[in-house]
């Protein structure tokens, strides 16, 4: 047996997802010139759904209220713009830093409770922020929404343009940069802690390590990849509606993260880019057809497929090892 | 002083409200350990039925709505062997809320289809239109009626619970299902029961309350942050704590109605925040 050798990297099965990732967006580009707008609304989703999935996946905390934090960032971003910030990479700066600062408050809040006190905390802080975003329309437009962002050039060389190329690809490459940051803190002695504080907190902390501290860490992490995300869809839309800070937002989030495979990066992703596809072709005929079958695939999901559709492919994967139709790597 | 008088009586009749239909939420969470997101959509359900039969059958309002609600529970009991009876047990709560937030999705697509997106009102008869004059107040006889309905329902559950032999096994069940199901209890069957009551009143208080929260589509998800809210804040399972839960509820988001109209909920939620940082376990952790 030799083990060592014949295990693959586990740095190369990330970087292979990345790259399929990568080659997606880039075969989107191609395939479909006339929906970009879809195409970027998925991948500054991609940001919520994978923020998300640090806490929930990872961690552990189940959450309704991520929408918070995206449309905090949302709004931290437009309102840097309207005061004359043009640049979007600034842009997507001051919404993750704005992410983060929520994240950190949120965390503080929602964690010194468990169970249904904590789940409806995250609930009550979303629908705080929505409300409060509702009556301060002089930074948020109200129910109007915020408009007038005017996004100049990125890095003062590519212009926006009227097709939305360079604001999907902008968003693609920082989706990109962002999956590869993380999929390196998730393998890391800290995203272990994280898995291991997921699966039993009671447990880490019998063993002397601090979970506290490396929930607020997490949540405040997950603050700025959401609020980037927020950031993205302010500068590629050019309007903040109050939906970005919704409950429903929230909770179509956390659909979206276990249909795809919570615990996974990618299966955030994948989650993601199927279900808003879907949804444009589904709802565009009638919304609440759409809303039937999402009502029936989470129960089958929660049923029978607990990891995740995206678990599904190694099921397949497994099944074909068995029959020695192909090669089991291990 | 008339602002304070009208306040107080529609804070009451809000109040008895979400008592009414968050009761059996709060029963459910503390006998069953579920978190049941779809728990709106069944008094979302029931105000649907109860409309039709008034409107499309002819029925008279008194007979129309005791079907409505039985009719909702008939719709309601299949579920609870089919699908939430895997998901009791408070282990893993993200299952909870994801498998009945579905079912919640796919109630308000139904009810879409069937129905059709607009508001349904619930005529109601005469004798309830009135007004009647409280404290040199006027108030209309439906919201009183909420209000003794309210009281009715609360008292008639605190006698179960203490004083029945339905409730012994219940709250035996509820300190320590396995024990209980060791001595003989058949827990399974308390459980269904358990589920049809809840169902039930969230059916009665969907249809009583109709002209406070109209029904229609959307109701099983807009209504629903409220009754989790009146939940956590009671303390799950417990008859006091969610009477007592519904009232403060119902006193902060009216007045915040009436005093600051732009502010929204605002108040509400920065004092569900409030209460639940201060007593994580609910105002009353006894259980059932």
């Amino acid at each position: 047996m030799s083990a060592v050798t014949a295990r693959p990297s586990p740095l190369r099965g990330d970087f292979i997802k990345l790259a399929a990732v990568a080659l997606a967006g880039l075969a989107a580009l191609v395939l479909f010139p006339n929906d970009l707008g879809l195409m970027t609304r998925i991948a500054s989703s991609a940001f919520l759904v994978v923020s998300l999935d640090l806490v929930t996946g990872y961690a552990g905390i189940a959450t309704l209220g991520q929408a918070a934090l995206f449309g905090l960032g949302a709004y931290a971003a437009a309102n840097a713009n309207l005061a004359g910030l043009g640049e979007p990479i600034l842009m997507v700066a001051v919404g993750g830093l704005a992410g983060a600062v929520a994240g950190l408050i949120f965390g503080a809040v929602v964690l010194r409770s468990r169970g249904l006190a904590q789940l409806v905390l995250t609930i009550a802080l979303v629908q705080l922020v929505h409300e409060a975003a509702n009556k301060l329309s002089d930074i948020t437009g109200g129910s109007d929404g915020l408009s007038g962002i005017d996004v100049a050039p990125i890095l003062g060389a590519f212009r926006f343009d009227l097709y939305g190329r360079t604001g999907f690809v902008f968003a693609l490459v920082l989706l990109l940069a962002t999956l590869a940051v993380l999929s390196v803190i998730v393998r890391s002695p800290f995203g272990l802690k994280l898995r291991a504080i997921g699966r039993d907190p009671g447990r880490v902390r019998t063993l002397g390590a601090a979970v506290m501290p490396a929930l607020l860490v997490t949540f405040t992490l997950s603050g700025a990849v959401a609020g980037m995300g927020g950031a993205i869809e302010a500068i590629s839309t050019g309007v903040v509606g109050l939906d970005s800070v919704s409950f429903e937002r929230s909770a179509m989030a956390l659909v979206m993260l276990v249909l795809g495979g919570s615990g996974s990066l990618y299966g955030a992703v994948a989650g993601t880019a199927v279900f808003m596809g879907l949804e444009s072709i589904i709802s565009a005929a009638n919304p609440f057809h759409w809303l039937i079958i999402v009502g029936v695939l989470l129960i089958v999901v929660v049923l029978f497929v607990p990891r995740g559709l995206t678990s599904l492919a190694g099921d397949v994967r497994r099944l074909l090892a068995i029959f020695g139709l192909r090669r089991d790597k291990r | 002083m008339d602002t304070i008088i009208g306040i107080g009586l529609d804070a009451l009749a809000y109040g008895m409200l979400l008592f009414i239909i968050s009761i059996g939420l709060s029963v459910m969470m503390g006998l069953m350990r579920v978190i049941n997101l779809a728990h709106g959509a069944f008094a979302m359900v029931g105000g649907y039925i109860a409309s039709y039969a008034i409107r499309q059958l002819g029925l008279p309002y008194v007979v129309a709505v005791p079907t409505a609600v039985a009719a909702t529970v008939v719709v309601a009991l299949p579920l609870e062997f089919l699908l939430f009876r895997r998901i009791y047990g408070g282990a893993e709560p993200l299952k909870q809320v994801l498998m009945t937030i579905g079912i919640a999705f796919a109630v308000i697509g139904i009810v879409n289809a069937v129905f059709g997106p607009t508001i349904k009102p619930i005529p109601l008869p005469g004798p309830l239109h009135g007004i009647v004059d409280i404290a040199s107040h006027t108030m209309a006889v439906h919201r009183l009626v909420l209000i003794v309905a309210g009281l009715v329902i609360a008292a008639g559950l605190w006698l179960a619970v203490e004083k029945s032999n339905f409730g012994v096994r219940l709250r035996a069940a509820v300190d320590n299902p396995d024990m209980a199901a060791a001595l003989g209890i058949r827990t399974d069957r308390l459980y269904l029961v358990t589920f049809g009551i809840a169902v039930a009143l969230a059916a009665f208080g969907g249809i009583a309350g109709a002209e406070l929260m109209p029904i229609e589509p959307t109701y099983a998800l807009r209504y629903m942050v409220t009754f989790l809210v009146v939940v956590s804040v009671g303390g799950a399972g417990s008859t006091t704590g969610a009477l007592v839960a519904s009232l403060i509820i119902g006193l902060v988001d009216t007045a915040g109605r009436y005093l600051f109209p732009s502010y929204g909920m605002f108040f509400t939620y920065a004092a569900v925040i409030l209460i639940v940082e201060l007593a994580p376990n609910g105002l009353a952790r006894r259980s059932a």
